[in-house]
C-alpha cells in the first residue's frame, strides 16, 4: 500500500537532473524548464495527497518502507527507508503544496534571468532534499535531507554568484548550519551508543528509538541524564537549521538569494526542519523536562529578540526575515512547553502567511526593480523608504499582503489566530509551561503586530516615495505571480479551521489536526503528564487578551506610520543610541566575528606560518644547514693530494693495529 | 595460510605488478615516439584496471582472511620468499590504484618533455604501489617501498614546478630516512626470529610468532613507524607533503595524494600493528591525539592558503588525520570507515587535483587571488569542481560521508571525547572548502578570459570519478563487503 512512497522525492530529483543536465544546452526555453520544475513538484503534491487521503482513512497510522540497504557495518545497519505517519503526512502537504505554488511563482519572477535552468535545478533539488528529510525513517536518511537542504540553501543564496556579498552569505549559512549539524550527529551518536551498549538495541530508526526510549530513563552521562544530553545536542542542531539563538545570524543574510527562495526555504520549509525534528523525536524530548525548558526559553528569547530588530529595518525582506526568526521562536516555545500539535500547527499556518508575505514582497520588488530599471535608476528596489502608496498600483499584492499581516498578527479568525492562541494557552497552562515565558511571548506577539503593520504601511500606504522618474512604471505583476499569492492568502485566511480550540468550538467540528496527530504525540504527552489544564473561562479571557494585544500593536503602528508619518523620525532622533543598536542588529555579527571568526583565523595563521613554516621547516632547514656546515668542514680533508691520503691511511692503520694489539 | 601454497594458481597478483612494469619498459624503449608512448601507457593502465576489476568481481564478496595467495621460493639461502597475499583491504587498494592510474595517464597526456620517461616512471610507480599493497614478505615489501619512492622523486625533480629540486630533495630525504629505519628494523626482526626458531624467514605471517621483549618490540615498532608515519603523514612529519604536492606535476600530485599517502597507513594496518601488538597498544593513544592535532592543524592552515594545490594538500592531511583517528580507535566500524575513507579521499581529492591541473592549463595560475568567476566561463568544469568539493567536505549522499560517519560513530564507542573533538573539526572542513569554491568558481571573474570547457579526454578522466563519488555515497556496501573478514581478523589478532 505504501511501498510507492519513494515516488514523492523521486519526481523532484528527476526534474532537477533533467533541468541541470539539459537545461542550458538543449531545452533553453524558459517555459519548458519552468514547466518541468513546477510539474515535478506538483506530481509529488498529487502523490502526497493520495497518501494523505489513504492515511486518514487507515486505522494503522505508522507505515515504513525500505527501498534499499545503505550501509551495514558491525552493529550499525542503515537503510534507505521512508516513514509515513500523520506528522510526516502533514509536512508533505505543506512542503509539496506551498512548494508547488512557489515554483509556479518563480516562472514569472525569474523570467529573463541568465541562470533560469540553474534556478529550477536547485529548487527541485531542494524539494527532493526536504522530502528526504521529512520522509526518512532513520536519523541518517533524515540527515541526508538535513544537509541536502542546507546545500540547496547555500546554492540558492549564492545564486547571483558574481556578487561577493551573496557568496559570503551563502558560506556563512552553510558553516553556521554545520555547527548545528555537529549537535545533531552528537545527539545521534549518544542515543545509538547508549541504547546499544547498555540495552542491546543497536538502532537509528525513529520508530524503534521511540519504542525503546523508555529504557534510557535511568542512564546517566556526564552527570546528567542521557536523554537530556542527547536532546540538548539535537536542539543545538535545530537552532542551526531553524535560525534560533545563538545561531540565527545567517538567516537575515540569506536574503541575498532570489525572493522565491526566501519564501520557500527561509520561511516555509527548511527553517522549520528543526521544529519538525523535535516533533519526530518528541518521545526523547518529553523525557527531559530540562531540555524542554531550555527549548521554550530559547524560543521565547529568540521571538522577542528578533522582533526588536524587526522594528528598525528598512529592507522589506529583512523585516520579513527577522519576523521569520521570531515566528520560529514561537514554534519552539510550543515544542518546549509540550504543545507539539500547536507547534506543528503554527508551522503550517506560518508556511501559508509567511510564504504569502515573502511572495508579496517579491511581487513588489519585481515591480520596483522593473520600474527603476526602466528609468535607469540605481535606487534600492527593496528599501521600503522608496516605496509607499503602492496600494493603488498593485491591488492584488496589497490585498494578499494585508490579509497575511492580519493572519500573522493573530486577528480572529485568520489562521495565525488559532495556532498562536493554542501556543499561548499551552505556555500559560501546560504542566511544562511557564508564566514568565508566557509574558515574553505575549510581548513578542504585540511587537509582531506592530512591525508587520509598520511594514504594510510603509510599503502600500501614504505617499509614493519612489523616484518621480520611475513612479508611474510600477505595475501589478502577471498572473503566475498573483495566482500563488491569492491561493496562499486564502489558505492564510481559512487554514486555521483545522485546529479549532475546544472552548470556542460552537459547531462541534473538533480539533481535526490534534486528532490527526494524536498517534504521534499523545503517547509521550500522556506518559509524562504533559497537558494544558485550566478553566474554559480562563482560556477565553486569555484569548481576548491576546487579541487586544495584537490590536494595540496594530493601533500603535497605525498611529506612527499612517496618521503621523513624522513621528518615527522624531522617535529615532530621541532614542538615537538605542536605534543605532537595534538598527545594527545589536552588533551580534560583529561580536561573533571578534569572538569566533577572527580567533579561528588567527589560529590558522599560527598553525601554518608559525608552526609549519617557521618551526618545522625551520628545524629541518637548520639541520640541513648544520649538515652542510659539517660537510664543508670535512671537505677540507678531501684535498685530492696523494700524500695527504697516504698519511691518513698510515695513521688509520697504526690506530687499528694499536687497538688489535692492546686487545 | 599455506593451504593455498600447493595449489597451482594463475598468478593474478603478479600480473598486476608485471603489466605496469612491462609497460614502463616499453615506454622507455619507445621514448622518442610520443603518441606511441601515450597509447601504450593508456593500454597498460587499462589492462591493469581490467585485471583488478576482474579480481574485485570474483573475490569482492569473500569473507575469508586471504582471498589470493602466491608463494614462490626466491632466495632460499636467506629464507627470502616471493609471497604475495591479497585480503579485502589489499583488494580495495589495488582497485583504487588501477582506477586512479587511468586518470593519471590521461592527465599526463599534455606532458611534452621526455614523454617516454614520464610515462615509464608513472607506470613504474604503479608497479611499485601494487607491490606494496600485495607483498607479504618483508624484503619484498621493502623493495617495492623503494621502487615507489624513486619514480616520484624523479617526477618531482624533472617535471615539477619552480622549486622542484629543493622539494624533491626534501621529499627524498624525509622518506628515505624513514625507510632506512624500517630496513634496520626488518633486519633486526629477521635475526631475532631466526635465532629463536632456527628457520630464517621474512614472511609476515611467520614472523607474527616471534617472542620479543618489551624493549625490542618498542624499538622495532619505532623503526617501522618512522617509515609509515612520515608517509601517512602524521603531524609534525607532514611539511614535505605540502611542498611535494604543490610542486609535483599534475599526474604526480594525483598519484601522491590518491595513492602514495595511503601506503603509510596501509603499512600500519598490514605490517606494524600485527607484528607488534603490545607496542601498538601503547602507541594507539598517542596516534589518536596526534591524528586529532593533525586534523585541526591542517584544517586551520588550509583556510589561509592562496595556492589551490597547497590548500588541497592541507585538506588531505586533515582527512588523513580522520583516517588515522579511526585506526587509533581500534574498533570494527571505525576501521572499516577509515579504509573506506582512504578510498573515497583518494577519488575526491584526486579529482580535485585533476581539476586544478585543468584550471592551471587554462588560466596559467593556481592563485585564488587571480581566479574566480569560473562558473560563468566554464560551467561544466565548475559544476564538477563543486561536486568534488562538496564530496570532500563530507556532504551526506556523496562518497566521503559514508567513511566519515563510520569513523566518527566507531570512534565514539571507544573514545567519545576524540569523536566529539573530531566532529568539531568537520565544521572547519566546510569553512575551507567553501572558501575554495568561492575563490575559484564564484565571485566576480578577475580577468577577461575565454576558457574552453571540458574536452572529451577530460570528461573521460572525470566522469568515472564523478559516478563513483555518487555511487560510493549512496551505496558503499559492495566496497565494504570485502573488508568485513579482513578487518575482523586483524582486530581480533591485534591487541593482547
Amino acid at each position: 500500500m505504501y511501498d510507492k512512497l519513494w515516488l514523492i522525492p523521486f519526481f523532484p530529483l528527476v526534474g532537477s537532473i533533467i533541468n541541470g543536465l539539459l537545461g542550458k544546452r538543449f531545452i533553453k526555453n524558459e517555459k519548458i524548464i519552468g514547466a518541468i520544475g513546477t510539474g515535478a513538484i506538483f506530481l509529488s503534491f498529487l502523490v502526497s495527497c493520495k497518501f494523505f487521503y489513504q492515511l486518514v482513512n487507515d486505522s494503522v497510522k505508522i507505515h515504513e518502507t525500505v527501498v534499499a540497504s545503505w550501509m551495514s557495518v558491525g552493529n550499525l545497519q542503515v537503510d534507505w527507508g521512508f516513514l509515513l505517519d500523520p506528522l510526516s503526512a502533514v509536512m508533505l502537504m505543506v512542503v509539496c503544496g506551498v512548494g508547488s505554488l512557489i515554483h509556479l511563482y518563480s516562472i514569472g519572477y525569474m523570467h529573463g534571468e541568465e541562470g533560469f535552468y540553474r534556478f529550477f535545478c536547485y529548487m527541485n533539488l531542494f524539494a527532493f532534499s526536504m522530502l528526504m528529510l521529512v520522509l526518512g525513517n532513520n536519523a541518517l536518511v533524515m540527515f541526508v535531507g538535513w544537509e541536502g537542504v542546507g546545500l540547496c540553501s547555500y546554492l540558492l543564496i549564492g545564486y547571483y554568484f558574481e556578487k561577493q556579498s551573496a557568496g559570503d552569505a551563502a558560506k556563512k549559512a552553510f558553516v553556521m548550519n554545520r555547527v548545528g549539524d555537529f549537535g545533531f550527529l552528537l545527539g545521534l551518536f549518544t542515543i545509538f551508543w547508549t541504547l546499544g551498549s547498555k540495552h542491546g538495541v543497536w538502532t537509528i530508526n525513529f520508530v524503534e528509538i521511540s519504542e525503546k526510549a523508555h529504557l534510557l530513563s535511568g542512564d546517566m552521562i556526564l552527570g546528567a541524564g542521557v536523554t537530556t544530553v542527547a536532546t540538548l545536542c539535537f536542539f543545538l542542531g535545530a537552532t542551526g537549521k531553524s535560525a534560533q539563538l545563538p545561531l540565527f545570524t545567517w538567516l537575515p543574510d540569506a536574503m541575498e538569494g532570489p525572493t522565491p527562495v526566501s519564501a520557500l526555504i527561509h520561511a516555509a520549509t527548511m527553517v522549520t526542519a528543526g521544529v519538525y525534528m523535535i516533533g519526530r523525536m518528541n518521545v526523547l524530548f518529553a523525557m527531559s523536562p530540562t531540555t524542554m525548558m531550555v527549548v521554550a526559553v530559547v524560543g521565547a528569547l529568540t521571538a522577542i529578540f528578533a522582533a526588536t530588530i524587526g522594528f528598525a529595518q528598512n529592507d522589506i525582506k529583512r523585516v520579513l526575515a527577522y519576523s521569520t526568526v521570531s515566528q520560529l521562536g514561537f514554534m519552539f516555545v510550543a515544542m518546549g512547553v509540550g504543545a507539539f500539535t500547536a507547534g506543528i500547527f503554527h508551522l503550517m499556518t506560518h508556511a501559508f502567511f509567511k510564504a504569502c508575505l515573502f511572495l508579496g514582497s517579491g511581487s513588489v520588488i519585481h515591480a520596483m526593480h522593473h520600474a527603476l530599471h526602466h528609468a535607469h535608476l540605481s535606487d534600492d528596489a527593496q528599501d521600503m523608504r522608496n516605496m509607499g502608496g503602492l496600494r493603488k498600483k498593485m491591488p492584488i499584492t496589497w490585498a494578499t499582503f494585508g490579509i497575511s499581516c492580519l493572519a500573522i498578527s493573530g486577528l480572529p479568525f485568520f489562521s495565525g489566530f488559532f495556532s498562536k492562541d493554542e501556543i499561548l494557552w499551552w505556555t500559560f497552562a501546560s504542566t511544562r509551561g511557564s508564566k514568565v515565558v508566557w509574558v515574553i511571548v505575549v510581548v513578542a506577539a504585540f511587537m509582531t503586530a506592530f512591525y508587520m503593520f509598520r511594514c504594510l504601511y510603509m510599503t502600500f500606504y501614504g505617499e509614493q516615495k519612489t523616484n518621480p522618474k520611475a513612479k508611474d512604471h510600477v505595475h501589478e505583476s502577471p498572473w503566475v505571480i498573483t495566482l500563488p499569492l491569492v491561493v496562499l492568502a486564502g489558505l492564510a485566511t481559512v487554514g486555521g479551521f483545522v485546529g479549532i480550540p475546544h472552548v470556542i468550538d460552537v459547531a462541534h467540528i473538533g480539533n481535526k489536526l490534534d486528532q490527526f496527530l494524536a498517534p504521534v504525540f499523545h503517547h509521550s504527552q500522556q506518559l509524562h503528564n504533559i497537558e494544558a489544564h485550566g478553566t474554559a473561562s480562563t482560556e477565553i479571557i486569555l484569548m481576548i487578551f491576546s487579541v487586544v494585544v495584537a490590536l494595540v500593536g496594530i493601533g500603535v503602528a497605525t498611529m506612527m506610520y499612517l496618521k503621523n508619518p513624522d513621528m518615527p523620525a522624531k522617535f529615532t532622533a530621541k532614542f538615537s543610541k538605542l536605534h543605532r543598536w537595534v538598527f545594527n542588529k545589536w552588533y551580534v555579527d560583529e561580536a561573533y566575528d571578534v569572538l569566533f571568526v577572527n580567533t579561528t583565523k588567527k589560529l590558522g595563521i599560527f598553525c601554518w606560518r608559525g608552526f609549519d613554516v617557521n618551526v618545522i621547516d625551520g628545524i629541518v632547514n637548520g639541520l640541513a644547514k648544520l649538515i652542510g656546515a659539517i660537510s664543508t668542514a670535512l671537505r677540507h680533508t678531501q684535498t685530492g693530494q696523494f700524500h695527504n691520503y697516504a698519511l691518513t691511511m698510515v695513521f688509520g692503520t697504526v690506530v687499528m693495529l694499536a687497538i688489535f694489539i692492546l686487545n | 595460510m599455506n593451504a593455498f601454497a600447493n595449489l597451482p594458481q594463475f598468478p593474478w597478483m603478479s600480473l598486476l605488478i608485471m603489466i605496469p612494469l612491462c609497460g614502463a619498459l616499453l615506454c622507455l624503449l619507445h621514448g622518442k615516439r610520443t603518441n606511441d608512448c601515450r597509447g601504450l601507457a593508456l593500454a597498460t593502465a587499462l589492462a591493469t584496471f581490467g585485471v583488478a576489476l576482474y579480481l574485485f568481481v570474483c573475490h569482492g564478496q569473500g569473507s575469508e582472511r586471504w582471498l589470493l595467495y602466491e608463494d614462490v621460493n626466491w632466495i632460499p639461502a636467506y629464507g627470502i620468499r616471493y609471497v604475495l597475499a591479497m585480503d579485502g583491504i589489499a583488494l580495495l587498494m589495488v582497485l583504487l590504484t588501477a582506477f586512479m592510474q587511468i586518470s593519471a595517464v590521461l592527465l599526463a597526456w599534455r606532458v611534452e618533455r621526455h614523454v617516454g620517461s614520464f610515462f615509464a616512471l608513472l607506470l613504474l610507480l604503479e608497479s611499485g604501489l601494487m607491490g606494496i599493497f600485495l607483498a607479504y614478505d618483508l624484503v619484498l615489501f621493502y623493495l617495492f617501498w623503494e621502487v615507489a619512492l624513486i619514480p616520484m622523486f624523479f617526477l618531482i625533480s624533472v617535471w615539477g614546478g619552480e622549486q622542484r629540486r629543493r622539494t624533491a630533495l626534501k621529499f627524498f630525504l624525509y622518506t628515505l630516512i624513514g625507510s632506512l629505519c624500517m630496513l634496520v628494523a626488518i633486519i633486526a626482526l629477521y635475526q631475532i626470529n631466526g635465532a629463536q626458531t632456527g628457520a630464517y624467514t621474512l614472511v609476515i605471517g611467520d614472523l607474527l610468532k616471534t617472542q620479543l621483549t618489551a624493549a625490542q618490540e618498542g624499538w622495532l615498532f619505532a623503526g617501522f613507524l618512522a617509515a609509515f608515519v612520515v608517509k601517512s603523514p602524521l603531524v609534525p612529519f607532514h611539511t614535505w607533503l605540502t611542498d611535494a604536492l604543490t610542486e609535483a606535476p599534475a599526474a604526480g600530485s594525483l598519484d601522491l595524494t590518491g595513492l602514495l599517502l595511503k601506503t603509510g597507513i596501509y603499512g600500519l594496518i598490514r605490517v606494524a600493528f600485527p607484528l607488534f601488538p603490545n607496542a601498538t597498544a601503547d602507541f594507539l593513544p598517542i596516534l589518536g591525539i596526534l591524528a586529532l592535532v593533525g586534523l585541526f592543524h591542517a584544517a586551520w592552515s588550509a583556510y589561509h592558503q592562496d595556492d589551490i594545490k597547497r590548500l588541497l594538500a592541507y585538506s588531505s592531511i586533515s582527512h588523513l588525520g580522520l583516517v588515522l583517528l579511526g585506526l587509533a580507535a581500534w574498533q570494527l566500524t571505525a576501521w572499516e570507515g577509515s579504509i573506506l575513507l582512504m578510498v573515497t579521499h583518494g577519488i575526491t581529492t584526486g579529482a580535485l587535483f585533476v581539476l586544478v591541473a585543468l584550471i592551471r592549463e587554462r588560466t596559467g595560475t593556481r592563485s585564488m587571488q587571480e581566479l574566480g568567476g569560473l562558473w560563468g566561463q566554464a560551467p561544466c568544469l565548475s559544476a564538477l569542481f563543486l561536486l568534488f568539493s562538496l564530496a570532500s567536505l563530507g556532504l551526506p549522499g556523496l562518497a566521503n560521508f559514508a567513511g566519515e560517519i563510520l569513523v566518527l560513530l566507531g570512534t565514539f564507542q571507544e573514545h567519545p571525547v576524540w569523536a566529539v573533538v573530531a566532529l568539531l573539526g568537520v565544521v572547519f572542513a566546510a569553512a575551507y572548502m567553501l572558501r575554495l569554491v568561492q575563490g575559484v568558481i564564484w565571485g566576480p571573474a578577475k580577468a577577461e578570459r575565454t576558457l574552453p570547457d571540458l574536452t572529451m579526454r577530460e570528461w573521460l578522466m572525470l566522469l568515472p570519478m564523478a559516478i563513483l563519488v555518487v555511487w560510493l555515497g549512496l551505496y558503499p556496501a559492495p566496497f565494504l563487503a570485502p573488508l568485513h573478514g579482513a578487518v575482523a581478523t586483524l582486530l581480533a589478532g591485534g591487541l593482547p
